[in-house]
């Protein structure tokens, strides 16, 4: 076996070990979809997120103009023609909620995307190399986290929203999402660390070492995508957090201006109307808990999908 | 322990100057400056607006307004009047020294404004975490010892939605349900007030003070209970299949015993863990409800400064708010290394 020949030859190895290897070992990702599909609470919010981003994308198709108001027929009840009624400048809420939602998802997804691009990274590094540097990123994580976030959040978006910056200048959007991404991109560098150390150490790792694999191309090729699965699972959640957190920005005045709407300052501005025109505060937010709740059961159904315990049993069950 | 106390407090000392260094910069960086607004809001002459900036010190550069507003100016002399030269000497003693400057807006001194609003938010956070320790704990153990009865299945699905509803919104239907659509029948009156801390005119009643404190509270309670009741429940169930659970039962101890003396007591290491990162809630209050309900406390007052632009008041309150995360981060620690023996100290 230790001849160098025989190394490339699979067809004169070991005959039990041949016959195991011709069985093609199931892929994570199928795994993982066997497992979600079996989760009630996750299939269920999946259709609904399904659903409202399905909705949302074909908000253009509604006959009303989210932003031009027509006065005459303000503060209507919901009726057919307008199934969440319309609010004091005329315009119909359902359509409004719609571009809303698109607001609002598009926020949740790009903080997502910011707090994966700056926590990946850092947990990488802090969990490959160790050291000082995992000391100095580390400090700098709970610096990060001992920050009391709302107040900071609402500082931050104050501030950047008069700022002339390259790419965020004047684009409530990209600054909320950048505000937010800004605060929390910790606990994605601490799970990743927290990864990165375990596996490390795993016989894999070295002999990848050993064959001269730079350590780019460990953290890339080889430890990163045996971490995924925390990854993903605290992405969805965080996915929740984030659309939460807009909306809470936005009610309080500091995030997405009008007209432009989106699901917080849709709530904000029915808070003057709300007790003689309820429809203007309910449908919103029960938009808001809907998307939240369905992505924490996604979230939820992933984390048990990836489990590994759940892998190993499923492994003894073959 | 003594010293293990004593090297975080020390770790803690960088880290609170490193936030304060963050915070300052980010506070200050803003275009047009902290006058910004004052100068918008009335008429201010540009001469006038001039020496207010002097008077402020902000016609410094910002590293040496960050020197001023920690260790003060009393040591050395300022230029007032514009000249050039500096004739007067600083008056301000820096944060170390307890001087957390002068509020834009009122011209109080912020620990002033402080001292006023944070003991509102003490006594509404106070009652809002009793509230959720006593329905929290009872129900994250029964849901525990009951897995799987229609008790549990109810409680988990209402902490996953407690989870979902955002604060503000489950706010606004509280007020729309027990304000404006339920009726006291024999007074007609709204079956519960929508804002403040007591009705104004009256004298103190302590029936008036709970009539309103029952919307807030329950406002600001129910992510909590959802939260807490959950994370016990899951703490619990940990507990419950260890061994040295069986070994009660097999001693022949009560059920009662077992949960209580020996489950529980392992269990709620985590959730006193949690209460103690909670604490600073204590201080910064419930943004969301103290607006809502036009709550005077301190959730308010940050929102008021931010909203026109009062820096020394926000920095106060930023920092304060900072100290108190590391603090109870630190507290939270010792708890843990306190209650449970196997957590050593390094």
């Amino acid at each position: 076996m230790n001849t160098p020949s025989s190394g490339n030859d699979k067809s004169q190895g070991l005959n039990g070990w041949d016959t195991l290897a011709e069985r093609a070992p199931e892929s994570l990702m199928v795994t993982v979809w066997r497992r979600f599909r079996r989760h009630p609470g996750a299939m269920a919010g999946s259709l609904v997120l399904f659903l409202s981003v399905m909705s949302i994308v074909l908000a253009s198709a509604s006959p009303y103009d989210p932003e031009l108001s027509e006065i005459s027929r303000k503060l209507q009840p919901p009726s057919l023609e307008h199934p969440m009624g319309t609010d004091p400048l005329g315009r119909d809420l359902l359509t409004r909620v719609l571009y809303g939602g698109r607001i609002s998802l598009t926020v949740g997804v790009l903080v997502v995307l910011i707090t994966l691009l700056i926590g990946v990274p850092v947990g990488a590094v802090a969990g490959y190399f160790g050291g000082w540097i995992d000391n100095v990123l580390m400090r700098i994580t709970d610096a990060a986290l001992s920050l009391p976030s709302l107040l900071v959040l609402i500082l931050l978006s104050a501030m950047l929203r008069e700022m002339e910056l390259p790419f965020v200048q004047r684009n409530n959007v990209m600054t909320i999402a950048l505000v937010i991404g800004l605060l929390s991109w910790m606990t994605v560098a601490r799970l990743v660390r927290a990864a990165f150390l375990t596996i490390r150490e795993l016989d894999f790792v070295t002999a990848a070492r050993c064959i001269g694999t730079s350590n780019l191309g460990i953290i890339v090729q080889h430890i990163l995508p045996n971490s995924v699965g925390p990854i993903i699972v605290d992405s969805t959640l965080g996915l929740g957090y984030a659309i939460l957190e807009e909306s809470g920005l936005s009610f309080l005045g500091f995030g997405i201006q009008p007209p432009t709407p989106s699901w917080g300052n849709l709530l904000s501005n029915a808070q003057a109307h709300m007790t003689r025109h309820p429809w203007l505060a309910i449908f919103p937010g029960l938009m808001i808990f809907l998307a939240i709740i369905s992505v924490n059961y996604i979230g939820d159904g992933l984390r048990d999908a990836f489990d590994p315990y759940k892998v190993l049993q499923k492994v003894g069950e073959v | 322990m003594g010293r293990y106390i004593v090297r975080r407090l020390l770790q803690a000392i960088p880290m609170l100057l490193l936030i304060s260094i963050v915070l300052f910069g980010l506070v200050n960086l803003a275009p047009g400056g902290p006058l910004a607004g004052h100068s918008r809001s009335r008429q201010v002459n540009p001469e006038r607006a001039e020496r207010l900036k002097r008077q402020f010190g902000l016609d410094q550069p910002i590293p040496v307004q960050y020197v001023v507003w920690l260790i003060g100016n009393d040591w050395m002399k300022i230029d007032l009047d514009g000249d050039g030269i500096a004739e007067s000497r600083g008056v301000r003693q820096g944060i170390l020294r307890g001087d957390f400057g002068f509020s834009f807006q009122t011209r109080e001194p912020v620990l002033k404004e402080i001292a006023q609003r944070l003991p509102n938010t003490v006594y509404l956070m106070a009652c809002t975490l009793a509230v959720v320790l006593l329905i929290a704990i009872p129900v994250g153990i029964i849901s525990a010892v009951k897995q799987y009865s229609s008790f549990d299945i109810l409680v988990t699905t209402f902490s996953f939605m407690g989870q979902a509803i955002p604060e503000f919104w489950f706010g606004m239907i509280l007020i729309l349900i027990f304000y404006a659509w339920l009726h006291n029948p024999f007074t007609g009156q709204p079956l519960l007030p929508a804002g403040g801390m007591y009705t104004l005119g009256t004298g103190f009643s302590l029936g008036d003070r709970v009539r309103h404190l029952i919307l807030p509270v329950s406002m600001g309670a129910l992510t909590w209970i959802a939260w807490y009741s959950r994370f016990l429940r899951s703490s619990m169930l940990d507990v419950i299949h260890r061994d040295y659970i069986r070994t009660a039962r097999a001693k022949g101890l009560s059920d009662r015993r077992v949960m209580y003396r020996h489950a529980l007591k392992n269990a709620a290491i985590p959730l006193v863990t949690m209460f103690a990162l909670d604490l600073p809630y204590l201080f910064a209050g419930s943004l969301y409800v103290e607006l809502l309900f036009s709550w005077p406390g301190m959730g308010r007052l940050y929102y008021q400064a931010a909203v026109k632009r009062d820096y020394p008041v926000l920095m106060a309150i930023l920092i304060i708010a900072a100290a108190f995360m590391i603090v109870s981060n630190l507290l939270a620690d010792i708890a843990y290394a306190y209650l449970d023996p196997r957590v050593r100290f390094d």
